[in-house]
């Protein structure tokens, strides 16, 4: 489905499919993002002369804040509660959660324990890689590594692989420089140059961390200093997904095979770039706080589909 | 896992002092002797906005001066050359710091890297 008023070129639809629709459903903003069809994956499948397979589906979840109580939002716990509501009303159960960064807001073990007995209700395992939110106790992320990060290297990133997917989480809020963006830093980038090195281009790559890896809006510091060095590496896959929170919006691009996300938190909307006079909390009138609040839904269809990626808020 | 701990709450007096404190900060900077100036009047940084202000501040040596958090987001207050390091401020949390040699002092926030500010530390002319 293909909406004709969408503003994109429209030979960037014909040539990628990378625009699938963008269409009011029902009380709410759908957005649909196919990220580029990993062909050969396709072929592979024809090849092996599968069944249709079931459509792959997992979920990403940012920005939970838990413990943020201010006129933005009173109560983040309450509204990631209701996340995890809609999550267990999906018609589709996802395979998973990403989680990309900012679980608490000031790295409390009871906002910790909070979050991680509210998120548990969803009844599906979840990954983490942190937000800087999440590293504010006096061991700069002991907390979270010891609840959340268990298995995974340096300040915590990882990869996995699931459904011939590769996943790749990272970590850039730590050790940020003055003046500068997001850090991703050398040993991150080493291991990453090796961890994809084995594997062949048809894979699609999906790659998660808490900054954008792109630049969005230096004036804020939204973006990564070093995350080009990332796109580099991964320049010769057909198809990449790189998933983002930290800025509370949705905000998405596509270059080349890789599509670019961000995603909405559950605790509270920051302003869009440049317009406001930081990127604080931005208070919302009442009624209107859930419809900039949300979760991401991402399918992956073997053979047949694109990619796709639904932002969903919390109410219409 | 370490166990669990709370902030100490703090006091607030200080934010009504917060208002005047660009005219404190530069009566402090001006000349008038240090001795006189510091433990009494507040030499006040405030972090509003996602930025410091003043974003460069002259005071003489011996000066104590103290960040605030007006934000509703957490920041800190680390010197470039690891001189001082703030522990995480939440909202209205202060952090303060006493420079005793002269020198300019970089400093920014660990969590918004793109928020810097300046301490100068100069001996008074006069």
């Amino acid at each position: 489905m293909q909406d004709p008023e969408s503003h994109h070129p429209p030979g960037t639809l014909s040539r990628r499919g990378a625009l699938e629709c963008m269409t009011w459903a029902g009380t709410g903003l759908l957005w649909s993002l196919g990220g580029g069809l990993p062909r050969a994956v396709g072929l592979t499948r024809a090849l092996a002369a599968e069944e249709p397979p079931a459509p792959f589906t997992f979920l990403q979840i940012s920005d939970s804040h838990v413990g943020f109580n201010k006129p933005a939002n009173p109560d983040a716990s309450g509204t990631l509660r209701e996340a995890v509501a809609m999550i267990r009303q999906l018609p589709e159960k996802p395979a998973f959660i990403i989680h990309t960064g900012d679980i608490s807001h000031l790295s409390k073990e009871q906002e910790f324990d909070d979050a991680d007995q509210i998120l548990r209700d969803t009844g599906v395992p979840l990954f983490f890689v942190p937000g800087e939110h999440d590293l504010l106790d006096d061991d700069q992320g002991r907390s979270y590594r010891d609840r959340f990060g268990r298995g995974t290297r340096g300040a915590g990133w990882y990869s996995f692989d699931r459904e011939g997917v590769h996943f790749i989480g990272l970590v850039n809020v730590v050790d940020l420089k003055a003046g500068g963006l997001g850090n991703l830093g050398t040993d991150q980038l080493a291991w990453l140059e090796r961890d994809v090195a084995g594997l062949s281009a048809s894979t699609p790559v999906v790659v998660f961390a808490h900054i954008p890896l792109w630049t969005v809006y230096p004036e804020w510091g939204w973006g990564t200093q070093d995350g080009a060095r990332v796109l580099a590496c991964l320049r010769r896959f057909g198809s990449v997904t790189v998933l983002n929170g930290h800025i509370h919006q949705i905000i998405q691009k596509v270059e080349g095979n890789v599509s670019f996300h961000t995603a909405r938190s559950t605790a509270f909307p920051q302003p869009a770039p440049g317009t406001a006079s930081s990127p604080g909390p931005m208070k919302v009138p009442a009624g209107e706080l859930r419809k900039v609040l949300g979760i991401t839904r991402l399918n992956l269809i073997h053979g047949r589909e694109p990619l796709a990626i639904i932002d969903t808020p919390l109410a219409g | 896992m370490p166990s669990p701990h709370t902030l100490p709450r703090r006091f607030r007096p200080w934010l009504v002092a917060a208002v005047s404190v660009p005219i404190l900060a530069l009566a402090a900077g001006r000349g008038a002797p240090a001795s006189e100036r510091t433990g009494t009047d507040p030499v006040i940084i405030r972090i509003d906005n996602f930025t410091f202000g003043p974003e460069t501040l002259t005071v003489a040596p011996g000066t104590t001066v103290t960040w605030v958090n007006g934000d509703d987001i957490p920041h800190t207050v680390v010197a470039q050359n690891k001189l001082f390091r703030s522990r995480t401020l939440d909202t209205d949390d202060r952090y303060s710091f006493t420079f005793e040699a002269p020198g300019e002092y970089a400093y920014f926030c660990s969590l918004h890297p793109h928020m810097t500010g300046t301490v100068v530390v100069r001996r008074p002319t006069n």
